[in-house]
C-alpha cells in the first residue's frame, strides 16, 4: 500500500542578512493512511519548519514531499493545519469562524452549512454556533478551531503544539478529547509537541529530531495493543513509562 | 450577576461611588460659572477692558444678533461641512492608501521617509502655496484640512496593518486563502477599532485644518469670523466664535464616539 504521506531527504535554510540558517536537514519518513505521527525535539529544531513545509506554506530547498505519491505542489490535496492558538475571531460567530474555510475556498453552500451544524453538534458546540469565540471556554475554543479545520475534510491534519496554549488541566481532556475525534475520523495526523508524555499517549509513532539543524534522530513505534485506547488511559498503562524512557533517552544522548 | 440582593457593603459602595459622581459633576458645573462670574464681574467693575477681553453678556448678545439674522447658522454650516467632507476624503483616502503599503513592502519602505516628513511638517506652511496654486476658494480650505490629517491617518493604519499577528495570516494560507483573503478576512474587519480610534484624531484634526484654511482663504466660517473679528477689532464675535468652535469640535467627537458604541464587537 502506497503511504499517505511520503517524506524525501527535505532540507530547509532560512536566510537573512546575518546569514544562513540551516533549519531542517535530510529529513525523510512516511505515514501510512489514518496514522497518527508525533514529532518531538529540542525547541528550535525547525519542527514548526516541518509542518509550513508538509502543508505547502514553504517550498523545501531539496527533497519532495509526496501525499498519495504526487507531490505535494500538485497533489491539491487539503492539508488542515491546527496552529498553537485558536484564532478564532472575535468579529465572526463560532459558526462564522468555523465556515471561514469554506468561505475561502468558495465552498460554502447549504449542504456544507448543515454539514458544520451537525459538526458543531457532535462536538458540543451546538448550543454556541451564534456566539462569539470569547464567550467560550479554552478547551472549547479549541474544539471550534478543530471543527474549522475539519470542515474543508483534510486528507491530512497538521497539529502545531495545538494544546500548548492551555492550561495543564484542560490540556490533558482536550488533548484526549481532540486525538480521539482524529481518530475516529481516521484522519492521518502529525503532531508537534516538544511535550513527550502528549506524544507517547496520542501517537501511533514518535518522531524524535536534534537540535538544530534538524535531523532524525530516531523513530520509536509506540503500541499499546489496541487502537481505541484513549490517551488518558495509555498515561495510566505500565508501557506509557517505558516509553518515556525510551524517547527521553533518544533526545538525550547527543552524537 | 448571580447575586439577586446586594450586600450591605456593596450598597455602601455603589452610594460612595455615585456620590463621587455627583460631586464630580457639581464641581465642574461650579467652575465653569464661577469662570464666567469671575469675567463678567471683571468686566463691570472695570477691571479688565471688555472692548478687548469682552464679556460673557457682550458674546451672548453678539451670538443673539447673528442668530436673529441667521448669519450664524451659515458659518457654523460652511465651517461643519467643510469638515465633514475633508473628514470623508481623509478616511477613504487614507484607508486606501494604507492598504496600498501594506500589500506591497517595496511601496512602503520607498514611501516611508517622505510620509515621515510631511507628516511632521507643519502643516500652516502650506497654506500660502495653497492658496496661490489653488485660489482663494473652498478648494484651499479642503485640501489644507487633509493635508493636516491624512499623514497620520495613513501611519497610524499601516503601523497597526502591519502589527496584525502572523499566526492568523499564516491560518488564512493554510485554509488555501491568498492575499486578498488576508485583506478582506483578518486586516480589515479586526482593525475596525483601530480605524475608529483613528477618525476620532482625525475629525479633530481635520477641523484644525478647515480653521486654518478659513484663516487665509474664506469669506464664511467660524474660522473666517475670528479673523474678520480680530481685524476689525471686534472681539465679541472672536470668543463668541471659539467658544461655538469648542461645541462644535465636541459635538463632532461625540458623534464618532456613538458610531463606536455602535459598531463595537
Amino acid at each position: 500500500m502506497k503511504p499517505k504521506l511520503e517524506v524525501r531527504g527535505i532540507s530547509y535554510s532560512y536566510h537573512s542578512l546575518e546569514g544562513e540558517t540551516l533549519a531542517l536537514s535530510n529529513i525523510s519518513f512516511t505515514a501510512d493512511n489514518g496514522e497518527f505521527l508525533a514529532i518531538v525535539g529540542p525547541s528550535g529544531c525547525g519542527k514548526s519548519t516541518l509542518l509550513s513545509l508538509l502543508s505547502g506554506l514553504l517550498v523545501p530547498d531539496e527533497g519532495e514531499i509526496l501525499i498519495d505519491g504526487v507531490s505535494q505542489a500538485k497533489s491539491g490535496v487539503n492539508i488542515g493545519y491546527m496552529l498553537q492558538r485558536d484564532h478564532l475571531f472575535e468579529w465572526r460567530t463560532i459558526m462564522g469562524n468555523a465556515e471561514l474555510g469554506l468561505e475561502i475556498q468558495k465552498k460554502r453552500n447549504k449542504s456544507s452549512k448543515e454539514k458544520l451544524h451537525q459538526m458543531l453538534h457532535t462536538y458540543g458546540l451546538g448550543s454556541f454556533e451564534q456566539a462569539k469565540p470569547s464567550e467560550l471556554s479554552g478547551g472549547m475554543r479549541q474544539r471550534a478551531a478543530l471543527v474549522r479545520t475539519l470542515a474543508l475534510e483534510p486528507d491530512l491534519l497538521l497539529l502545531d503544539e495545538p494544546f500548548s496554549a492551555l492550561d495543564y488541566q484542560t490540556r490533558l481532556s482536550v488533548c484526549d478529547d481532540i486525538s480521539s475525534i482524529i481518530k475516529s475520523t481516521h484522519k492521518t495526523a502529525i503532531l508537534i509537541t516538544h511535550d513527550l508524555s502528549e506524544a507517547i499517549s496520542v501517537a501511533d509513532r514518535v518522531i524524535v529530531l536534534t537540535s538544530r539543524p534538524g535531523k532524525i534522530k530516531a523513530i520509536v513505534p509506540i503500541s499499546f495493543g489496541g487502537d481505541d485506547i484513549r490517551p488518558l488511559t495509555r498515561r495510566n498503562m505500565p508501557e506509557f513509562s517505558v516509553y518515556f524512557n525510551q524517547v527521553w533517552k533518544e533526545l538525550q544522548n547527543h552524537d | 450577576m448571580i447575586e439577586t440582593h446586594p450586600t450591605l457593603a456593596q450598597q455602601e459602595f455603589i452610594e460612595k461611588e455615585k456620590l463621587h459622581r455627583r460631586n464630580v459633576r457639581v464641581w465642574r458645573t461650579m467652575l465653569l460659572v464661577l469662570l464666567l462670574s469671575l469675567w463678567e464681574l471683571c468686566a463691570r467693575l472695570g477691571m479688565i477692558n471688555d472692548f478687548i477681553f469682552s464679556s460673557p453678556s457682550r458674546v451672548t448678545a453678539c451670538f443673539l444678533n447673528m442668530v436673529v439674522d441667521k448669519s450664524i447658522f451659515m458659518h457654523i454650516g460652511v465651517t461643519v461641512m467643510e469638515t465633514l467632507i475633508s473628514f470623508a476624503l481623509v478616511t477613504i483616502s487614507g484607508l486606501l492608501i494604507a492598504v496600498l503599503l501594506w500589500s506591497s513592502r517595496s511601496v512602503s519602505e520607498v514611501l516611508e521617509p517622505y510620509l515621515v516628513m510631511l507628516n511632521s511638517l507643519p502643516k500652516s506652511a502650506l497654506a500660502p502655496i495653497l492658496i496661490v496654486w489653488l485660489g482663494n476658494n473652498i478648494k484651499t480650505i479642503i485640501v489644507a484640512s487633509i493635508s493636516v490629517a491624512v499623514f497620520g491617518c495613513i501611519m497610524t493604519l499601516h503601523t497597526g496593518f502591519s502589527q496584525v499577528d502572523p499566526d492568523m495570516i499564516k491560518l488564512i494560507y493554510s485554509l488555501g486563502g491568498k492575499k486578498k483573503d488576508v485583506l478582506f478576512k483578518v486586516l480589515l474587519p479586526g482593525s475596525v477599532p483601530l480605524i475608529i480610534s483613528n477618525t476620532k484624531v482625525n475629525i479633530g484634526l481635520c477641523l484644525v485644518g478647515v480653521i486654518i484654511g478659513e484663516f487665509l482663504a474664506a469669506n464664511k466660517g467660524l474660522g473666517y469670523l475670528i479673523i474678520y473679528g480680530s481685524q476689525v477689532f471686534q472681539m465679541d464675535l472672536v470668543v463668541m466664535s471659539i467658544v461655538i468652535l469648542c461645541i462644535v469640535s465636541a459635538i463632532l467627537y461625540q458623534g464618532i464616539a456613538l458610531l463606536e458604541k455602535k459598531i463595537k464587537f
